[in-house]
């Protein structure tokens, strides 16, 4: 029964608006589609979207693991607020992240950085909503790794740096890949926290979110289904590789 | 040395992502003192967003609590056809842009939609709360499934052989067991659904007094220069968050073991 009612329920909610995208998307042929998504302020859109998506992911990949290391075996007042704090991207609405990095990075900003209006302004919001991730896949890693592993290793001469690559790095770079590539598709479809603070300037400054936003509001849905369509595929198939390499992963962990 | 090296690069860097940005619109709100903020708190429009806003989160926590158990009852326990395409999907909110979740649903329920039905759904109410359903959808699931994969299914087959019912089994055996991962999902979702913005703002057609929410109401004062009343609506929206954490602190599940 149970099994039943939760299709239904995924259809109706996710399955069945997802459908009406991709079937608008194709309304025109593939040929339509073609051209909407090669449309080139769609194009523009979606590589700037794309690089700045990867920069942070990559800069989430060594910062994360940082605060996650820090958090975990580090230990210093506040430092359980500290942990708290690092869900705030998370139960922050975005349209006030958006704003409060305007506060502080933008025109009137205390202390003279302004970044709004640039690419700059796009890394910092896709930072502040992507922060969690990373710091919250290894974290719970980085806890049960068995510390006498790395005792052992450094007893016998080797050095930290050689003790973190060789030892702590493979144990936590599952954590670290899974975390990053979640971080990578939020930053893809991000929103909210982009579109006060970036200007939106087609060609510019405008990611791929708000491109889609300006077609509906212009009546061109069939662009905005196609180039939607586009963002559904890319954030599937991260999902997708995600849940392969975890199956993967685990497997091996119980052999 | 290496050690307070990193404590100071992880601790520098989440004072100016996050801390010192936060921190400086409780100053902003409070700039020219407590009367503008009251005022603009107060009037029509802000009351409205608010109401508006509890009323979608209201409506869209119950659903997603009681279908988000249902899904994860039927995801660890059940085998039924579709179940690869629910798992596969069920995640796909959080990785997908909201953007595009609004534009579905003016796709499906809209003009030429394949849905119509006797009563506005886009541009209006309806059409916001399932926005926010959508979006809001994975994290009771998300929390519940591995709670339901640790206890496994052992006091739930002695149930049944004893005689229980199956809604026997879930009331005194499965809920018990599942209640603080269904809370924990419950305060995210909370979270999720006050603080929507993309999905709903493309779906209501942003009518002032009407379709606003509290986050709809923080972009469109700032677009119309209404500087003070962003700043406050921001600030309930701050501070709605904060409650969040603390709750979420207070319920924190048990690390799931791997």
């Amino acid at each position: 029964m149970s099994g039943g009612l939760a299709t239904l329920y995924m259809s109706v909610i996710v399955l069945l608006p997802l459908s009406a995208v991709v079937w608008r998307s194709a309304d025109h042929g593939t040929h339509g589609f073609w051209s909407a998504i090669t449309n080139d302020q769609a194009v523009a859109s979606l590589k700037l979207t794309v690089a700045a998506s990867v920069i942070v992911a990559i800069v989430n990949a060594v910062m994360g693991t940082i605060i996650a290391w820090v958090l975990v075996r580090d230990s210093f007042r506040g430092q359980s607020i500290v942990n708290s704090l690092i869900d705030l991207p998370f139960a922050l609405p975005t349209i006030v992240a958006g704003l409060t990095l305007l506060t502080l990075y933008g025109p009137r900003s205390p202390f003279g950085i302004n970044a709004a209006y640039t690419k700059w302004s796009i890394y910092l919001a896709l930072l502040f909503v992507t922060l969690p991730f990373v710091v919250r896949t290894v974290q719970p890693v980085l806890h049960e790794l068995d510390q006498e592993m790395e005792e052992a290793a450094a007893a016998l001469g080797a050095r930290y740096g050689t003790i973190f690559r060789r030892i702590v790095l493979p144990n936590i770079g599952p954590a670290i890949l899974s975390g990053v590539a979640l971080a990578f598709a939020r930053a893809v479809g991000e929103f909210g926290s982009v579109v006060l603070i970036s200007g939106n300037q087609p060609f510019k400054t405008e990611v791929t979110s708000v491109f889609i936003f300006g077609r509906i509001e212009s009546g061109d849905s069939t662009t905005a289904a196609a180039v939607s369509t586009e963002l559904l595929v890319i954030s599937l198939g991260v999902l997708l590789t995600i849940g392969a390499f975890r199956r993967r992963t685990t497997r091996h962990d119980r052999v | 040395m290496s050690k307070f090296g990193l404590r100071f690069v992880a601790l520098g860097y989440l004072a100016a992502i996050l801390v010192a940005p936060v921190s400086l619109i409780f100053w902003r709100t409070f700039e020219h003192g407590l009367h503008p903020v009251w005022v603009s708190l107060s009037s029509g429009n802000t009351l409205h967003a608010l109401e508006l806003t509890l009323i979608i989160t209201a409506i869209a926590v119950p659903a997603n609590t009681v279908f988000g158990i249902a899904l994860a009852l039927a995801i660890v326990r059940k085998r039924f056809p579709g179940k690869g395409i629910v798992n596969a999907l069920v995640d796909l909110p959080l990785a997908l842009s909201p953007v595009v979740v609004g534009l579905s649903l003016l796709l499906l329920y809209g003009r030429d939609g394949w849905i119509q039905l006797p009563f506005r759904v886009v541009f209006a109410v309806p059409g916001m709360v399932l926005a926010t359903i959508f979006v809001s959808l994975p994290f009771v699931v998300r929390e519940v499934v591995p709670v339901l994969r640790e206890i496994g299914e052992e006091q739930e087959q002695a149930g049944a052989t004893l005689g229980a019912s199956s809604a026997q089994i879930f009331r005194r055996i499965t809920l018990p067991a599942i209640r603080w991962g269904v809370a924990y999902g419950v305060v995210l979702t909370t979270a999720r659904c006050l603080g929507e913005f993309g999905a709903v703002t493309v779906v209501s057609g942003r009518i002032v007094g009407q379709t606003e929410t509290l986050t709809i109401h923080v972009e469109q004062s700032y677009d119309n220069f209404d500087v003070v009343g962003a700043y406050s609506a921001s600030l309930v929206l701050a501070l709605l968050a904060i409650l969040t954490l603390v709750m979420m602190n207070v319920i924190k599940p048990k690390e799931p073991t791997q």
